[in-house]
């Protein structure tokens, strides 16, 4: 019988070698004339052990990292495939803290499954969730998702039971599901190894929301930055349509669902929801007035659900399982789990879900283990390039909605990215107006004008031409950009640019 | 590629994506993966495939990072500027591959082999630097890997 070797083929995975250490191993295999059966499953998350190997051996899987292809050999000698010890064995994965430590909720398939094998989703209870949706009403289904206190995992945390209930409620003969997969944020990936790493749990999720609110067309928005992501969802999605999951009649249910994915092309702001639906509809991606609502009329004018891959991807837990089983995880008004990702410079960068509530200091030195670099941690971003930069003072915020939004910061998608005490908060600053230039969509005169008479007001700053002046010129400028932008775009832009200003003067060359 | 193959190209791409609802990004995709760009001629042929003006097409073209309306080099090295890989060196990354390409972004070596472009986050901030070519991503980017994988590159052109 052949062994079952697992080697990620995650694209972060693949970005530090993946791909030449499966290539090592299925050559050294061949040579040595054993017979293994290499599965590309997801990452485990734990992206400082990458290229991870798992082997199975008495039905457990012993784990070995990280392995270059040079060690391949070595590993072969100690007879890894019969768990062998090695320098490399890490003996399981889930004894390991970091993970041991962890709520995968949503993660639950991530790095165990083969991402494209829909008998192995359906073995590891995937497609449980649909099933109950089937056997309830859709006010059922709607109000298992509000219960379960789920809340927009995309940054908004906009309650997305309300959402749905709303679609639910607005008559119409043609709704849409829009899962939104343009995970632009620097420091985010957890969209990314959903996709990757078990497609299938999306697509139940937006099955679901279609069947709960009416909508018998799904489109997934992915952007044109993750190709990996594109195969792996499109090949899923033609297993499900093969096995009824997709299509006319949904597991004999006489219900329809259609889904499709369309690619963005490297616009950030279609990350936004009204400008990710002018881009499907064919247009440039300029943001819309709300009201009205999507939930009202939104995709080609029709009520339409826009929710995150994370949100979407929670959904069949909450359905299995029920919404108070996901509610009783977390706190506050911030339920459920939250997958986080550590990235920038630490030491063990990867994702971690867990319930609401831990510190970002534990996040950052119980998980993260300190900076990459050894020098101290200065300040970490979170919530992407909108998100404000937290100083050191502020890292025993609970990771909650409410406790961050306290501290005039954001959780958002959950992404963090640290920076050390090289890092320049001034030229940070910069940075974010500059970015909020290249990436505005122009129709409102705060982003569009202000971003880059905010660069030129950072260059001033920055090379101290009237500092004094032009800091109160920027402050003003904020102000502006706050309260006077379309979207978050712009009306975030100031979190990174003010929270730089105010935490780190020095950096601006002014004092506190 | 000869005119006429080119035309071809895109009728046949036309002909095949403009009853898609909002058809118009899946079409320039299809003519971008075909053709590495999207000709400026091609633009009348869209427009009147789709029932739109030429100026909405482009429009649409012009305001997506990702679409080109010429060709690229052969190899298009698309190098993350984003937060977190600035946190690990990329600043100093990015003056390296300028300085070894001998081009800004948006440019092409004048052998024609490598264009740069800016990203903004490839999803790989958990192994930052990050860079994409073609679709392979790559994880850790320093000076040394950075110049290893172009000369690998070069030499396979």
């Amino acid at each position: 019988m052949s062994i079952t070797v697992y080697i990620s083929g995650d694209s972060t995975a693949i970005s530090i070698g993946a791909n030449r250490t499966a290539a090592a191993v299925v050559k050294e295999a061949a040579q040595r004339g054993v017979e293994i059966n290499l599965v590309r499953n997801g990452s485990r998350g734990l992206y400082w052990l990458e290229p991870l190997i798992e082997v199975v051996v008495n039905n457990e899987r012993v784990a070995y990292g990280a392995v270059k292809p040079s060690d391949v050999a070595s590993l072969f000698d100690a007879d890894f495939l019969n768990g062998g010890q090695h320098p490399l064995a890490l003996g399981s994965v889930e004894e390991i803290p970091y993970f041991k430590k962890q709520q995968r909720l949503t993660f639950a398939r991530v790095g165990i499954t083969d991402p494209i094998s829909l008998d192995d989703y359906i073995a590891h209870d995937g497609y449980r969730g649909l099933k109950n949706a089937l056997a309830s009403s859709q006010a059922e289904v709607v109000k298992q998702v509000t219960d379960s206190g789920l809340r927009g995992r995309g940054g908004a945390a906009f309650p997305t039971g309300i959402k749905w209930n709303t679609v639910l409620n607005t008559p119409s003969e043609q709704k849409y599901i829009i899962c939104n997969a343009d995970e632009g944020d620097s420091g985010t990936f957890s969209d990314r190894m959903i996709m990757e790493g078990d497609p299938f749990v999306l697509i139940e999720g937006m099955t679901i929301a279609g069947l709960a609110v009416g909508a018998n067309q799904g489109y997934i928005y992915l952007r044109v930055e993750y190709p990996h992501a594109h195969k792996a969802l499109n090949a899923a999605i033609a297993k499900a349509y093969q096995a009824n999951y997709l299509g006319d009649n949904i597991q004999g249910s006489g219900k329809k669902f259609d889904l499709e994915v369309r690619l963005g092309a490297g616009a950030y702001v279609c990350g936004e929801e009204t400008s990710l639906m002018e881009s499907l509809e064919g247009k440039r991606g300029l943001v819309r007035f709300k009201p009205p609502l999507p939930a009202i009329s939104g995709l080609f004018g029709q009520p339409t659900v826009v929710n995150n891959v994370i949100s979407l991807a929670s959904v069949p837990i909450i359905l299995d399982k029920g919404g108070d089983y996901y509610r009783d995880f977390g706190m506050g008004r911030s339920r459920g789990t939250l997958p986080l990702q550590l990235a920038g410079n630490l030491k063990h960068t990867g994702l971690v879900e867990i319930a609401f509530g831990m510190t970002l200091r534990e996040l950052l030195y119980d998980f993260g283990g300190g900076s990459a670099s050894g020098r101290p941690i200065k300040a970490v971003q979170v919530g992407g390039p909108l998100g404000a930069f937290v100083p050191e003072s502020q890292f025993d915020t609970p990771l909650d909605y409410e406790a961050f939004a306290a501290n005039w910061t954001v959780l958002g998608h959950g992404g963090v990215v640290a920076f050390d005490d090289t890092a320049n908060m001034a030229e940070m600053a910069r940075y974010a107006m500059e970015f909020c230039a290249i990436e505005s969509c122009g129709k409102c005169t705060p982003c569009r004008i202000g971003s880059t008479r905010g660069m030129e007001v950072m260059d001033d700053i920055i090379n101290n031409v009237d500092r004094e002046k032009n800091v109160v010129l920027l402050r003003s400028l904020c102000d502006t950009l706050l309260n006077g932008s379309l979207c978050a775009l712009g009306g975030m832009t100031p979190y990174p640019v003010l929270s730089a200003l105010n935490h780190f003067p020095e950096d601006f060359g002014i004092d506190g | 590629m000869t005119e006429s193959t080119t035309t071809e190209t895109v009728q046949s791409i036309i002909a095949e994506l403009k009853d898609k609802p909002g058809a118009l990004l899946p079409l320039l995709h299809g003519i971008q993966d075909a053709l590495g760009y999207i000709p400026e001629n091609s633009v009348p042929a869209i427009a009147g495939g789709l029932n739109l003006s030429r100026a909405e097409v482009h429009g649409v073209i012009s305001f997506y990072h990702y679409f080109r309306d010429t060709p690229a080099g052969k190899h298009t090295v698309h190098l993350c500027r984003a937060e977190s890989c600035q946190s690990m060196g990329s600043n100093a990354l990015e003056a390296h591959v300028k300085n070894t390409l001998g081009i800004d972004y948006h440019e092409t070596t004048a052998d024609g082999l490598f264009s740069l472009e800016p990203v903004y986050c490839l999803g790989n901030c958990a192994c930052s630097p990050a860079m994409q070519i073609g679709e392979e991503i790559y994880g850790r980017v320093s000076a040394e890997s950075f110049d290893e994988i172009i000369n690998d590159l070069g030499v396979e052109a």
